[in-house]
């Protein structure tokens, strides 16, 4: 990937919090832990010497457990924090060497931020908090309001504009939150545990509100949580981290298949695979023979070595022919006519295991996995499904 | 037999040169101070002027006019207009309209200058060290003890009662004023800053409003707090109903002191009920539009 499509870079920051942070920096790079530094010193490292690159367009997840810094870490990409040392670079321009005016114009038109408890101004109408990043931008007002009301009916809240905060419930509150960080339209969204405090339903709704609202807008996006799972589902790439300290940065099923320490693995031991694992990843390759080529003969013969043949029809899967025909040669001829093997059940490949249960369950041991134009390019067999989620 | 503290240093010398310097600077200041502080008597002299020329029927309905929009409530209007029309029954009604001025223009010059110190003590917390204290001192300290020095600069009239009563009742401002903006929600602030508000825009889009329940708490003490100064700050030519009292105990009549008294009473229900309503009503809605 070339260097110009690098959004945000973060080098070696450290955080230390304390009244000597910078003679504790010292001790820190030293190689002191956490708790020695806390005992000795009564500094608490914040972050410890992280180094990152988020891409341009993508959604960067920065995952760990309470504590881990991560909330401490986002907000030094607008500068809410200032590391002890380290520089954060947002389009190679170095956000702590910014004057004060600056700044202010940087997080107007850079970059938003959604948190985890709302964080609305309660004396403001959902209309006034949706336009206040454009109001303080100095936005004139009739401007801000037109952009303000389409970003409330995208958010599916029209009828809402003159509510205030308290009158709506979590999920609605955070809809604002997230349509008063889009109003903006900068290009980067910090997004603080956004959907942390919402219950699970919303929560799944807002995630996939975010994906959809992703695929239209390609925005930088780094998004803090403390769900695995809902790092897997959002996130392009994944950073792990722990007492302030980088572990592991990937893709989810790197993360999940190939952790690089202790601490990485028993994060993901827990973690739902079907939830994750997509049915494309585990599908086996298929041989696809049109009605006229399924003759009984080469059907056997295929079957030796496969486990399935699916015979197409003017474009269209027809049927499959599975394996435990072939110990049956005289009915081979029978199914690839079409005549008594039921219709053969497809699976999206992008689908996830879990989407794809009920499915699998209907299917009788074995189901085509087709991509988006409903081309078949492979099978999935309960027992590949079995092996995945027993990894 | 008690022993007596010994006499470690010779207090004389002390006491005259505290008493020098400040003679020193009446006999140098007095008549520069007496000249800047012009305007705020004219300020409190028109307003006096003011509320005795309108008629007194004026008076009394748009007490109760704000009282009704207070409280939304006709029933503590209606007990308002009846405590005025006791008052002008007794023959205080101008006496009791030069004490409604002289709190007026003391509360909103306390409030005008209080708010501004409480801003940017809730700012610092170096300034809040340093404030608070001086806080405490002007609250606990007699208020005999002011009169001195205000009377000296000034001699007596309305300007010392007028100053005198400032510095009594501006602590409870300044104190609300600091507590209500230090006590906004920080996550607020913190979105507000990641918009990229400035630390002006800060304080008037989300401190202030935010704030303003607490300083309206503050603004109502600060009013009780004028009018309760206003017996003491006769003594030294304020004038009012608090004459009135004055008078009632030099003469020792019971029936001057009592009416007069008892209208002090009235009117500090009056304004507390009216200042206290629109407190309330501001928590109860707290989307005070700006």
């Amino acid at each position: 990937m070339s260097d110009d499509s690098i959004k945000i870079r973060v080098e070696n920051v450290c955080k230390i919090f304390g009244p000597r942070a910078q003679a504790v920096l010292e001790q820190v790079r030293a190689g002191m832990s956490k708790n020695e530094i806390l005992d000795k010193t009564g500094h608490v490292i914040g972050i410890r010497d992280v180094s990152l690159e988020i891409r341009s367009g993508e959604t960067f997840v920065i995952m760990g457990l309470s504590g881990s810094g991560k909330s401490t870490l986002i907000r030094h990409i607008n500068r809410l924090i200032e590391p002890t040392a380290g520089r954060i670079l947002v389009d190679d321009t170095d956000v702590l060497e910014m004057a004060a005016e600056e700044l202010h114009e940087f997080r107007r038109h850079k970059a938003s931020m959604v948190f985890q408890r709302f964080a609305l101004l309660p004396h403001k109408t959902v209309l006034g908090n949706v336009i206040y990043g454009l109001i303080i931008g100095g936005k004139d007002k009739d401007k801000a309001r037109e952009l303000g009301m389409k970003q409330i009916e995208l958010a599916g809240l029209s009828g809402f504009e003159d509510h205030y905060p308290a009158q709506l419930s979590g999920g609605m509150q955070q809809r604002v939150g997230l349509a008063r960080a889009l109003a903006t339209d900068a290009e980067i969204l910090l997004m603080d545990e956004a959907f942390s405090a919402l219950d699970p339903l919303i929560r799944n709704e807002m995630q996939n509100q975010l994906k959809e609202l992703q695929s239209r807008l390609h925005k930088t996006i780094v998004f803090i949580t403390h769900d695995l799972d809902e790092a897997l589902r959002l996130g392009d790439r994944i950073a792990i981290l722990k007492d302030g300290e980088l572990r592991q940065v990937g893709s989810g099923p790197d993360i999940l298949f190939s952790p690089t320490d202790d601490y990485v693995r028993s994060f993901v031991q827990d973690v739902n695979r079907a939830k994750v694992v997509t049915i494309g990843s585990i599908a086996e390759p298929v041989v696809c023979l049109s009605e006229a080529e399924a003759s009984t003969e080469r059907c056997y013969n295929l079957l030796q070595e496969r486990l399935a043949v699916v015979v197409m029809s003017k474009g269209k899967v027809k049927t499959v022919i599975n394996r435990e025909l072939a110990a049956k040669p005289d009915r081979i001829g029978s199914v690839s006519q079409g005549q008594a093997y039921p219709q053969a059940t497809c699976i999206k490949q992008d689908m996830t295991l879990e989407e794809g249960f009920a499915l699998l369950a209907e299917s009788g041991g074995l189901a085509i996995v087709t991509d988006d134009q409903s081309t078949p390019i492979g099978i999935v067999t309960h027992r590949a499904v079995l092996n995945a989620l027993a990894r | 037999m008690a022993e007596n503290f010994p006499e470690l240093t010779d207090t004389r010398a002390l006491r005259s040169a505290v008493d020098n310097g400040f003679n020193w600077v009446v006999s140098n200041y007095g008549e520069a101070l007496e000249v800047a502080f012009l305007p705020m008597l004219r300020i409190l002299s028109g307003m006096e002027q003011f509320l005795q020329w309108l008629p007194w029927y004026i008076v009394l309905i748009g007490l109760c006019a704000l009282t009704y929009l207070a409280t939304r409530n006709w029933k503590p209007a209606v007990s308002v207009a009846f405590m005025m029309f006791l008052v002008g029954l007794t023959g205080i009604w101008d006496a009791a309209m030069a004490t409604i001025a002289l709190m007026l223009v003391a509360t909103l010059l306390a409030v005008l200058l209080g708010i501004p110190i409480g801003v940017t003590m809730s700012r610092s917390d170096r300034m809040q060290s340093i404030a608070l204290p001086v806080l405490d001192i002007m609250q606990t300290m007699p208020i005999f003890v002011y009169l001195i020095p205000f009377v000296m600069l000034f001699g007596p009239g309305k300007i010392p009662a007028l100053l005198a009563t400032i510095v009594f009742a501006i602590p409870p401002v300044i104190r609300l004023t600091n507590l209500g903006i230090r006590q906004v929600d920080a996550d607020v602030i913190e979105a507000v800053t990641s918009f990229g508000a400035t630390p002006r825009q800060r304080l008037f889009t989300a401190q202030m409003p935010l704030a303003m329940p607490t300083i309206m708490a503050g603004i109502n003490q600060t009013t009780m707090m004028a009018l309760s100064m206003v017996v003491i700050a006769s003594m030294i030519g304020a004038g009012g109903l608090g004459y009135q009292v004055l008078q009632g105990i030099q003469r020792l009549e019971v029936s001057r002191g009592l009416f007069a008294g008892l209208g002090i009473v009235f009117l500090a229900i009056i304004f507390d009920r009216i200042a206290q309503a629109y407190g309330r009503r501001m928590q109860q809605h707290p989307h005070v539009e700006s």
